[in-house]
């Protein structure tokens, strides 16, 4: 739709990639809501998956109790609503990811604090 | 000698028509709609502006003789509290924290409106509506006043009030209230009228004015409650003008009656996000409860707005879209909140806790479906980790939603255990919702909200570091340098309230209830 406006409207977006350090991905754990929303962090286009899951996961969710218990062969990938199965070995940009996509991941039979999904 | 006649006094109706009408006039210089450039670009069609008539029959000279009696009232009592330390006679130094919250995210609303009514005052094409603008507009600007005297007193003796415009423009949560009325007001002329004066007057100001006076007399802060009453007959105009405002667009044309509805949909939806953060204050914040968030929403929202939109039917008004997830959400949308506020209590400039034994004892009560499954759970993890000394905090920002600004806290309509996540593209770029209404008000317009101030993304864009801050040095602390932005005095105004300054002082200087006085 186009905006009901007095004259001209033509504005920049605020949030293109050029104005972030490394484009911004979105990570969230489903049913872990003791993190009380998903994360915004920038992070390189090149970086590995592998490299994702061992050095940027733990310093986000670390501090959940589950996190230790996590079986991470098991682990459920998600683009967006999308399920995928990441090669470890390839970087975030290769496997569809880009400036301010989601990357969301659920742990089966991981149900939060006492099975309250927190 | 002639005799001297007196004329006959005029009669309420004369008076108002001659202070009214009788000053106005049709210009001759210019063409109208040169004077009144913004009364017709958003299609809303007036054929007769004489057919709004203000109920209240309000005259500028009643007005300001009104409003400086009620006025020196106030201020009296504002006087007599700050004389007597009203401030250690509330329940708990808990409670001052939804004061903070008012003065940080309500006050500063008041402003804003003053603002918006005084364009309206301007800029309708109708002198009756005029001046019931320009009334709201000088109303609006009273409160901003009055409510920021009220609470000076709290000021001198606890943090976090000290720089509540700055924070308003810059602090995260605060561009949740800030970006909804700077929507309202970049929107036209009736756009404004229905978001402020409907939706948010009418349809949900009982929600935000109940909690905050109502709690604000069960905690014994008479400062705050006699602003209350001396704002009540203002907001009852106001909502008057609302719903008049509303019958008057479309009883005008039944073209505006889709137009309107969509700001309806649009505006409600906007108002009820909004007061998530209302509904946290109401179920957490005060130490002596008035009633929850639920029991309000179903008194206030339920039965009052129900009966309102049976009314609308008449001229093809239906309840706002989203309508019912709204009403779903009265289970849920207080606890997230305030888990919110508790993950990020190192960045909000009020302080946060772990409810008390008593305290969630009554949550469960009053939330038997959603608190002891979903919500009590993490606040004992909270409480149990904060015994060892190591209260959680959340060192990393949130994702947020591009309409409200809220962080992508609220779960999925009907099903509490998945956060709801909905997304859609423009011009090549992606954008995040945390609902399907926030989302349909971005489609409707993204040219605006592509232009959203989003906190979280100012700051990594490095908007949000104060002028001498160089992240070049090593060792460069990004997030205390956005504290040290916010101008928070660290350790004072954020932070676990266990342990905080306020509780010390309050506890020193003898504040408080009756331990009796103060239970639920």
């Amino acid at each position: 739709m186009s905006i009901t406006a007095i004259g001209a409207y033509d504005f920049p977006a605020k949030d293109v990639v050029g104005n972030f350090p490394a484009p911004l991905l979105y990570l969230g754990w489903d049913q872990h809501m003791m993190f009380c929303a998903p994360f915004a962090v920038p992070v390189p286009s090149a970086m590995r998956f592998g490299d994702l899951v061992t050095d940027l996961l733990p310093r986000l969710f670390g501090e959940h109790p589950d996190f230790s218990r996590i079986d991470w062969a098991k682990v459920q990938w998600f683009r967006s609503a999308t399920l995928f199965s990441p090669d470890m070995d390839k970087s975030l940009a290769e496997q569809g990811f880009g400036h301010k996509s989601v990357l969301r991941f659920r742990t089966p039979g991981l149900e939060g604090l006492r099975g309250s999904f927190g | 000698m002639d005799t001297r006649v007196n004329p006959k006094k005029p009669g309420l109706k004369e008076r108002y028509a001659a202070m009214t009408r009788g000053l106005s006039w049709e210009p001759s210089y210019q063409p109208r709609d040169k004077v009144f450039p913004f009364d017709k670009y958003e299609g809303i069609r007036i054929h007769d502006w004489n057919a709004f008539a203000d109920p209240f029959r309000l005259t500028v000279d009643a007005y300001w003789k009104y409003q400086g009696e009620k006025e020196k009232k106030l201020y009296a009592v504002i006087e007599a509290f700050a004389q007597n330390h009203g401030e250690l006679g509330v329940t708990d130094a808990r409670y001052i924290n939804a004061l903070k919250l008012f003065i940080q995210g309500v006050t500063p609303l008041e402003y804003y409106a003053h603002r918006g009514f005084a364009h309206l005052a301007r800029q309708f094409g109708g002198d009756g509506l005029r001046l019931a603008c320009l009334y709201q507009s000088a109303d609006e600007l009273r409160h901003q006043q009055t409510e920021t005297h009220a609470m000076s007193v709290y000021n001198k003796y606890f943090h976090g009030m000290h720089e509540s415009n700055h924070w308003f423009d810059n602090v995260w949560y605060l561009s949740v209230p800030k970006s909804f009325f700077e929507d309202a007001f970049s929107g036209g002329p009736f756009e404004f009228l229905t978001a402020v004066s409907f939706s948010f007057e009418y349809v949900l100001t009982n929600l935000l004015f109940v909690p905050f006076m109502s709690g604000a007399a069960h905690n014994g802060d008479m400062s705050t409650v006699t602003f209350g009453f001396s704002a009540q007959s203002d907001e009852s105009r106001h909502m008057t003008l609302g719903i008049e405002c509303i019958k008057f667009m479309l009883e005008q044309d039944p073209a505006n009656v889709p137009i309107v509805q969509r700001w309806i949909d649009k505006w409600f939806w906007r108002g009820y996000r909004l007061l998530t953060l209302v509904a946290m204050m109401q179920d957490y914040m005060l130490p002596k409860r008035v009633m929850s968030w639920k029991e309000a929403w179903e008194m206030y929202a339920e039965a009052n707005g129900g009966a309102l939109f049976a009314d609308l039917a008449r001229y093809g008004i239906r309840l706002p879209k989203g309508w019912a997830d709204a009403c779903e959400g009265k289970h849920h949308i207080s606890h997230q909140a305030w888990n919110t506020f508790y993950n990020y209590g190192a960045a909000a400039a009020f302080h946060t806790w772990v409810p008390e034994t008593e305290e969630m004892k009554w949550l469960s009560q009053k939330y038997p479906d959603s608190f002891d499954k979903f919500y009590r759970p993490r606040l004992e993890h909270y409480a149990e980790r904060a015994a060892q000394g190591k209260r959680f905090y959340n060192g990393t920002l949130p994702m947020l939603c591009t309409t409200c600004q809220i962080p992508m806290l609220f779960t999925e309509p009907g099903d509490p255990r998945w956060i709801a996540y909905r997304e859609t593209q423009h011009d090549g770029d992606t954008y995040h919702f945390c609902s399907d209404h926030c989302r349909e008000i971005f489609e409707h317009e993204p040219q605006k909200y592509v232009q959203s101030w989003l906190p979280v993304h100012q700051i990594y864009q490095g908007h949000c570091f104060s002028p001498d801050a160089d992240p070049t040095q090593p060792g460069f602390d990004p997030l205390g340098e956005v504290l040290r932005f916010y101008k928070f005095n660290l350790d004072h105004d954020n932070m676990d309230f266990e342990g905080s300054e306020d509780q010390r002082n309050f506890r020193e200087w003898g504040g408080g209830q009756d331990a009796k006085e103060g239970q639920l």
